[in-house]
């Protein structure tokens, strides 16, 4: 195991994805936080897994379209099949499109539900549509920690790479709910980021983490504009980390998660 | 693996709140189902509900907590000393030393489904009294119980349908063994809501009857409801005696279908050989399984020519799902606590209402209880998404 005395969790960083509000992907993201271009708010693009088989493309809303995207993305860059990859899946809402609609039947006249939506209701929805997109009997895992999913999830992927030694994927998003949950819960915009993490040092890697527990406050970013998104979005509490790596600046973080513990994160870019 | 020491668990489902009314259930094969009388659900179905909930609302303190889901935690909690125990287990490690890993596949949602009937007429807006934080939102349960035991260490929920709280053993097990904390208390649980009574009958796959896995006749399953608790240590308890350990976790995907099962049971011989192979235990070993057994004719036939070709067809096994419904997020953590009572007791559970099993599902399926002598038990945990977890059991001297 690769933890040392204090508890140190280590993983080396070859792939990252992203999606968010007017974030199209990880180059771009990366150009965003290292001040090389101009932010401008879009809504968060999305479009069918082409990975996926048609009749099951045809049965994913916007949160399968959000794992997919940045979970490929991650696993292209850092050149990884997603057949051997396992994956913690992290969410606070997971997928409130689908929620709200069940809902809404659920109170009218006609309380028969679509199979689908059904079955698209469940947590892990996206997990299972990844390995049936991969074909592949690896295990992933799907975790919700309410505002701290993004550290719980990262947790999680860097204690099964300590334990198992496997390269693993952390795939970490959140949508906005539609209304009326969006005045109860008001996550502001779809986001998502994935990385992919391995226990030992990379040729490619981008940067290693150093992870432990700790307590205080939890650190923000420059970009005035991201941070509104990172204070707001659950999944979007990671990029702190992709602001280091952008600027290539070794740096000690703290995510929030649950109180009183923080997750220290010591970010050091690698090339 | 390291083996890990369940040293206090309980369990509340329809057969009872408890160990005791479990164990009396289990040893006499009875069924803790009845036909559907939740809310004002019309479907011809049988449920396992948990008598006296509506009657017992939470604290006043807690009152940000109030939901279906969190009222049956509490109840859980209050059995058979759990409270007392991980108060004790802080007292000895320190709070932020302990963990919490609750499974959950539909948290409080019953709540949200209850308050969409109550939407302003002009303006669509849910009731001021709707709380999502501490209901609906998947970690409900969890920030709940972390609030209301003192544990300050990492917490998750893990959520993967139907083996939720299997898997949860698997992330407080990681967090043992990488000394991140010293104890855990992993769980599941789960509730009625319509999500998945309409749900399950929209696929057709709720029984008309109580479910009857392993039957020639089985035609679906029975929606259940449970909270299930066990405080996992690395050291055993200091009075003598054996002591029941996790061994094994095994977890794997079909990558299949979403809701089918892999017709062979891949992806679950997977998880049953991984289980084995971290308990570092042969399959001649274990003396019981206890099946996943829904009670659907595909998920049982998958899971039996998984077990077949694993444990071969002499290993005796059965689901106790007839008994206490499919309790969903929650069955992971519930079976555990169900082998945990087979072990320390001797018991080979028989699988209630199943008196004849289907003859094309070759393998040793224990219909009336009986007494055993075994060591080793292992329970599968298998989910939506085409997720598996096997874990395996010991009683150790």
């Amino acid at each position: 195991m690769s933890a040392a005395a204090t508890n140190e969790l280590l993983a080396y960083v070859t792939g990252i994805g992203v999606r968010g509000p007017g974030l199209a992907d990880w180059p771009q993201t990366e150009a965003v936080l290292s001040d090389r271009q101009p932010y401008q708010r879009a809504d968060t693009l999305l479009s069918a897994p082409d990975t996926l088989p048609p009749t099951e493309r045809r049965r994913t809303g916007r949160v399968v379209r959000l794992a997919f995207a940045i979970g490929l993305e991650a696993a292209r860059q850092s050149d990884t099949d997603p057949a051997r990859l396992p994956v913690v899946f992290a969410s606070s809402g997971g997928d409130g499109d689908n929620c709200h609609e069940i809902c809404q039947t659920l109170a009218s006249a006609n309380r028969a539900l679509s199979p689908t939506r059904f079955h698209n209701s469940v947590h892990n929805a996206p997990a299972g549509y990844w390995s049936i997109a991969a074909h592949t009997q690896v295990p992933s895992t799907t975790v919700c920690a309410y505002d701290a999913s993004f550290a719980a999830g990262l947790l999680e992927a860097l204690t099964q790479i300590a334990v198992h030694g496997a390269t693993t994927a952390l795939i970490a998003y959140d949508l906005d709910y539609p209304p009326p949950l969006r005045a109860a819960r008001t996550v502001p915009a779809a986001f998502g980021m994935a990385l992919v993490l391995h226990a030992s040092p990379q040729p490619r890697a981008l940067a290693q983490l150093r992870v432990c527990l700790d307590s205080g406050a939890a650190d923000g970013i420059g970009h005035a504009e991201l941070e509104a998104l990172r204070a707001a979005i659950p999944a979007a509490q990671g990029l702190v980390l992709l602001e280091a790596i952008a600027k290539r600046q070794t740096r000690s973080v703290n995510i929030a998660y649950l109180e009183p513990q923080t997750l220290r994160v010591e970010v050091i870019p690698c090339a | 693996m390291n083996p890990l020491f369940l040293t206090r668990f309980t369990a509340t489902c329809c057969l009872g709140a408890g160990l005791q009314p479990l164990g009396a259930a289990l040893a006499g094969t009875r069924s803790g189902l009845a036909p559907c009388r939740f809310e004002d659900v019309a479907l011809d179905t049988w449920i396992g509900a948990v008598a006296g909930i509506e009657e017992q609302p939470l604290p006043q303190a807690w009152r940000p907590f109030e939901c279906r889901n969190n009222r049956l935690a509490y109840l859980g909690l209050g059995q058979d000393g759990f409270t007392a125990a991980v108060a004790a287990c802080i007292s000895r490690v320190g709070a932020h030393r302990v963990g919490l890993f609750i499974g959950t596949s539909t948290s409080g949602i019953l709540q949200t489904e209850l308050a969409y009937r109550r939407r302003d007429p002009s303006s669509g807006a849910l009731p001021a009294d709707f709380h999502y934080a501490g209901t609906h939102n998947t970690f409900s349960a969890a920030a709940f119980i972390r609030q209301l035991l003192g544990i300050q260490g990492p917490a998750a929920v893990v959520s993967t349908a139907c083996s939720s709280s299997a898997k949860a053993f698997g992330a407080a097990q990681r967090m043992i063994e990488l000394g991140i904390i010293d104890a855990a208390v992993v769980g599941g649980v789960d509730s009625l809501c319509l999500t998945t009574l309409y749900g399950f009958h929209s696929l057709q796959l709720t029984a008309r009857q109580p479910c009857r896995p392993f039957a020639a006749e089985r035609d679906g399953i029975s929606i259940g409801e449970a909270a299930a608790f066990v405080l996992l240590e690395k050291s055993a308890p200091r009075a003598g005696g054996s002591a029941i350990a996790l061994l094994g976790v095994g977890e794997s995907n079909d990558g299949y279908h979403l809701s089918a099962p892999h017709p062979e049971g891949l992806g679950a011989r997977l998880a049953m050989e991984s289980a084995l192979g971290a308990a570092g235990l042969g399959a001649a070993e274990v003396g019981y399984v206890n099946l996943h057994g829904t009670g659907t004719a595909s998920n049982d036939s998958a899971e039996c020519a998984a077990v077949t070709r694993v444990f071969g067809t002499a290993m005796p096994c059965s689901s106790t799902k007839g008994a206490t419904g499919h309790t969903l997020g929650a069955a992971g953590a519930l079976e555990a606590v169900i082998c945990a009572l087979a072990l320390r007791d001797q018991l080979l559970p028989g699988g209630a209402n199943t008196d004849q099993v289907d003859p094309a599902l070759r393998l040793n399926y224990i219909t009336s209880s009986q007494a055993g002598s075994f060591t080793h038990a292992v329970s599968n945990s298998f989910g939506f998404g085409g997720t598996n977890c096997s874990l395996a059991f010991g009683r150790l001297s």
